[in-house]
Parts: C-alpha cells; sequence; structure tokens
C-alpha cells in the first residue's frame, strides 16, 4: 500500500474523532473520540517511519501511546471526581464558572 | 495483493467500528466498538511490519485503556436502563467542521501526492527501536517513567475516598 494510502485512512480516522469531540455531551464520550484522534496520529507516524525507513517515527508512537495512557488515567480519575461532586458526566452541566 | 486486501479490511473495519464509538448511543457499546476500532489500528501496525507497536497497541490501549474506561462508566453510570444512553447534540455543526477539515486534508494530499516508495525492511525493526529508545531517546524515555508516577500519584489522589 502507498503512503497515500495511510495517510487518508489516518486523515478520516481523525475526522470521525473530531466530529465524536464536538458532538458528544458525556465527558467519557468526548474522551474516546480523542483516543480515536490520537489513533491516527499514530497511524501517521508510524506509515511515516517505515515509508522514509527512519526508526523516529516509531519511537514518537511509543511515546504518544504510552502518555495516552496515562493522558486517559488522569482524565478518567477527573471525570470520577466532577461526577462526585456534581452527580454528571454531561459536559453541559459542568457550567461553574459561566458568569 | 493480498497485502492490499488486507489492508483494505482493515480500513473498512477501522472506519466502521470508529463511526459506531461516535454515532452509538449506548455508552458501553461505544467503548466496544473503541476496542475493536484500537484493535484494528494494530492490525494497521503490523501491516507496516511494526510488529511492536502492534504489541503495545493491544497490550496498552486495548487492554489497558478500554479496562479504565468501563471501570469509569461503572462508577459513573448505570451498566443498565436509561442512565447509560448518551445523547449528541449540534450534529450537523460537528459533521460540517470535521466534514470540512476532511475535505481540506485531502484536497492537500491530492495537490502534493507523495510517491515515496515503501522500502524493503533493513534488519529488525523492533531491535531498532530499543537501541533508539536506549540511547537517542534515553532521556525521554526515563521521563517517561517520572510522567507515568506522577499521573498515578495524581490518579490516587483524585480519587481518593472521602475523608
Amino acid at each position: 500500500m502507498t503512503l497515500q494510502a495511510y495517510l487518508t485512512l489516518a486523515a478520516m480516522l481523525f475526522c470521525i474523532g473530531l466530529f465524536g469531540v464536538l458532538t458528544r455531551r458525556n465527558t467519557i464520550g468526548i474522551l474516546l473520540g480523542i483516543e480515536l484522534m490520537l489513533n491516527a496520529v499514530n497511524i501517521n507516524l508510524a506509515a511515516f517511519a517505515r515509508f522514509l525507513g527512519d526508526v523516529s517515527g516509531m519511537i514518537f508512537t511509543v511515546f504518544t501511546i504510552c502518555i495516552t495512557v496515562a493522558e486517559v488515567a488522569l482524565g478518567l480519575a477527573l471525570v470520577i471526581l466532577i461526577y462526585r461532586i456534581r452527580r454528571t458526566a454531561v459536559a453541559d452541566h459542568l457550567d461553574l464558572l459561566r458568569g | 495483493m493480498i497485502a492490499s486486501l488486507a489492508f483494505g479490511v482493515l480500513a473498512v473495519v477501522l472506519l466502521a467500528s470508529a463511526l459506531a464509538v461516535v454515532l452509538t448511543r449506548n455508552l458501553f457499546h461505544s467503548v466496544l466498538y473503541l476496542a475493536l476500532s484500537l484493535t484494528a489500528t494494530a492490525g494497521v501496525f503490523l501491516s507496516l511490519d511494526a510488529e511492536f507497536l502492534a504489541a503495545i497497541q493491544l497490550l496498552l490501549y486495548a487492554g489497558g485503556v478500554v479496562t479504565i474506561v468501563v471501570f469509569a462508566i461503572v462508577v459513573t453510570e448505570r451498566l443498565v436502563g436509561d442512565r447509560i444512553s448518551q445523547t449528541s447534540r449540534q450534529l450537523g455543526a460537528g459533521f460540517g467542521i470535521a466534514g470540512a477539515l476532511l475535505v481540506a486534508i485531502l484536497a492537500i494530499f491530492r495537490r502534493s501526492p507523495l510517491p515515496i516508495p515503501r522500502p524493503a525492511v533493513s534488519g529488525d525493526l523492533t531491535r531498532a527501536i530499543g537501541q533508539s529508545l536506549l540511547t537517542t531517546y534515553v532521556l525521554p524515555f526515563e521521563l517517561l517513567g517520572v510522567l507515568f508516577l506522577a499521573a498515578l500519584v495524581g490518579a490516587l489522589y483524585f480519587a481518593r475516598p472521602d475523608d
């Protein structure tokens, strides 16, 4: 497969994830959309690393995957904390800072 | 031939499951579709001869992230009944923005094609990743350990029982 095919696949995946982030109301749903977007970025990095014969892109993919896991763990801890205080996981209900 | 067929199947599974993640109403089903799409991504990595990436994708994402998200759903919603159904809003605007971005990216691809031939695999990629990780990128690698420690302590602090 050509590099173009991988990049197109990643672009589609990124846009699907962006659509999820923009339209979901549940905070966990928004996090799932972010996961999809990060996956698209990983595919891009790995594809460029493979086609350019440079292993650095794969190293970056390893770092992205690890940092994403840390991000998800912290993000969901925050969701649970907010749920405990406000009894909701819907992003629209979190309007404490609205003037 | 077989490679492009496998890529086509993987791409269809990946995009279909990703669409299911953002469109299905049941949050729990959404997570299960995310697990499918993450597994399909591991397959894409395999088609790029990156066996190590596929392995950590399965271990960390499909194993770790999905488990954590399921736990979070169990804590914040009920697994059965109405609570777990989620609604989306402003579908039109979201579709417009995401679609415009996709059209823009594809237009850029058409204007500047990248005719890079696929080079043959030179040596063991896993070995190359390991060597690069512990020589050139050893400092970010160690910082990653610090990040994980901070994330662990932070998550424990956030999720501590009320006192």
